[in-house]
């Protein structure tokens, strides 16, 4: 069963047609990856379906009901988490507290209440622990690694439990053991349940971790598949190397 | 408690007896004005701090609010027929609750945008508030102002009493309000919306509400101190309550403090407001005063950018660091690390 679906999704900047009715699903359970040349498009479908950019035609539906239209903060209280390209943390915020923004709180009451840190701040620890990052707890953001934002980041989407997680170049900028512990941590998470759509260039990053691949180009779904089909597919070696 | 949390309570406590004591320390009415206005802008400073500091919004408008407030008590006083005396303190609130509906449509709009744009909006709404009370002559009198009744039972050393706690209540109920949305999660949220509002919208933080829910209570706040220092005044001109000094001056007094923090704008207001008053008798009623202003300013930009609060922080830390620092060597900004509070220690 397919958790996402995006129907003939379009999106126009000025002349330029960004994504042109794109369709494509991710089933529920699975990590998908999003390839495909720059420009392609793959982003835009990211902020199109986290609600940061308002679409010009097509569908986007969660869970078999339709999120087109909603904002940013109600698509992620639906439990849809991204990360973005390049790591965004609260650089003034220590690590912990970057974990507790995305605490959910329903109602003035709890929003405005002062002692029900308890259990949040300990399932953050318990986050922070996993991603094995919990001795810069007290850090503020803006003294942390890059690699240490990409592990923040990660593990404060988690925070609100999200059922799926668009992760924007999860491997884009880290050395090759960091990449390997990132693989690791989505795989765990997978493992728990959590549903991955992921844009990525590293290739072998991709073919290794996901379940199914997307392909897209010039704003369309050239292919689909899993790793190894996508892989041998003329259009989409054509796409990367040229004809 | 360590030996900074003794220093601080001390401190706190210190403060606290003068400021409840001082009509009695100091009755004579030179003093109580000085006092009466260094309160009313601690509590500008604490409530502008709410919108300007925490969510990182800065508003050069809010003079708005404290003239809506001031124009507002006094239209009540005169169309209700209040007797001068305690009376007029009991609409205060109401003064401040016409402050926030106000808030909620200049927010409105205003909040559309951000950063510079932002500052030029509410500059842009203050001046349309100055102009209004200039036009609407039949309300509000025009240019000629508007007087407000003044207790004549009371007199000589006690007259500037009543003001005096008036403002230091309403100072105190900013600080309380700044200190509790500090430690909520709305005031996470806040502080979130300040290092990077798209990626706070990102994880659910309804950025528009919180937005909104801050510049109202910054303005109620700063619109109940406006109708206390109207009643104080008894006369008020359009130029001289939707004034852009005032907006300047509390947002002054913050950077001078320290932006973003609880006590930063109580420390910006108390060294600021006094010598600005005093620097207005010696030298009479010129602008020169303005001259000050400007100097104490390039001093702090040059020595400590980020305001008073902050840096000595800094100098504490950087000065407790040898003892303390572990063998880890856990890398810590000293720059942002005056940021962390309580909240940060897991």
């Amino acid at each position: 069963m397919s958790l996402l679906e995006v129907v003939n999704l379009s999106k126009r900047f000025g002349g330029v047609v960004a994504v042109d009715s794109c369709s494509l699903s991710v089933a529920e359970g699975s990590i998908t990856g999003l390839i495909g040349p720059n420009g392609s498009g793959k982003t835009t479908v990211f902020n199109l379906v986290t609600g940061f950019l308002p679409r010009d035609g097509g569908d986007i539906r969660f869970k078999s009901g339709s999120i087109a239209g909603l904002g940013p903060d109600r698509i992620y209280g639906l439990g849809i988490g991204r990360t973005f390209q390049l790591a965004r943390i609260f650089p003034r915020l220590t690590a912990l507290e970057n974990m507790l923004v995305p605490v959910r709180r329903a109602g003035l009451r709890a929003l405005m209440s002062q002692g029900q840190w308890g259990h949040e701040k300990e399932r953050a620890m318990e986050m922070l622990e996993f991603m094995d990052i919990s001795q810069v707890a007290g850090t503020v953001g803006g003294a942390l690694s890059y690699g240490q934002r990409k592990l923040l980041e990660l593990a404060a989407v988690m925070m609100a439990r999200p059922e799926l997680v668009l992760l924007d170049e999860p491997a884009g900028g880290v050395n090759p053991a960091l990449l390997e512990r990132i693989a690791g941590h989505i795989r765990q998470l997978n493992g728990q349940g959590v549903t991955f759509l992921l844009v990525e260039h590293n290739m072998s990053f991709v073919m290794n971790l996901c379940h199914e691949v997307v392909v897209m180009q010039q704003g369309r779904v050239i292919a689909k598949g899993s790793p190894r089909v996508v892989r041998e597919n003329p259009a989409v070696l054509d796409a990367y190397l040229g004809a | 408690m360590n030996r900074t949390g003794a220093v601080k309570a001390i401190a706190l406590v210190g403060l606290a007896v003068v400021a409840l004591l001082l009509p009695l320390i100091a009755p004579d009415p030179a003093t109580t004005n000085i006092a009466v206005f260094t309160a009313m802008y601690v509590g500008l400073a604490t409530a502008w701090n709410i919108m300007g500091g925490y969510t990182g919004y800065i508003s050069l408008g809010h003079a708005a609010f404290f003239g809506l407030g001031a124009y507002s008590l006094a239209l009540l006083l005169a169309h209700l027929n209040i007797a001068p005396g305690y009376g007029p303190f009991l609409l205060v609130p109401v003064a401040g609750l016409l402050a926030a509906l106000l808030a909620v449509g200049i927010g409105w709009i205003a909040l559309r945008t951000r950063a510079a744009t932002f500052v030029i909006v509410t500059i842009a709404f203050m001046f349309m508030c100055q102009l209004l009370a200039e036009n609407l002559v039949k309300v509000t009198g025009g240019g000629g102002g508007l007087g407000l009744p003044y207790p004549r039972d009371w007199s000589g050393d006690f007259y500037n009493t009543p003001y005096y706690y008036a403002m230091l209540l309403l100072a105190v109920l900013a600080l309380g309000v700044s200190w509790w949305i500090r430690r909520s999660k709305f005031g996470l949220g806040l502080l979130a919306i300040r290092d990077d509002e798209d990626k706070a919208l990102a994880v659910g933080v309804p950025t528009r509400a919180f937005k909104l829910t801050a510049f109202v209570i910054s303005a109620a706040l700063v619109g109940m101190i406006g109708a206390v220092y109207a009643y104080y005044v008894t006369f008020i001109y359009p130029q001289f309550v939707f004034d852009p000094l005032i907006g300047i001056s509390m947002v002054l007094m913050v950077f001078l403090g320290g932006l973003g923090t609880l006590s930063g704008p109580v420390v910006g207001a108390l060294l600021l407001e006094p010598a600005q008053l005093q620097f207005a008798y010696r030298f009479g009623a010129s602008k020169l005063y303005l001259v000050l202003y400007s100097a104490v300013f390039l001093v702090v930009i040059l020595l400590m950018p980020r305001g008073i609060v902050p840096s000595a922080r800094d100098l504490i830390a950087r000065r407790r660091r040898p003892r303390a620092a572990g063998p880890t060597g856990t890398v810590t900004d000293t720059r942002a690390a005056s940021i962390t509070r309580p909240l940060a220690s897991p």
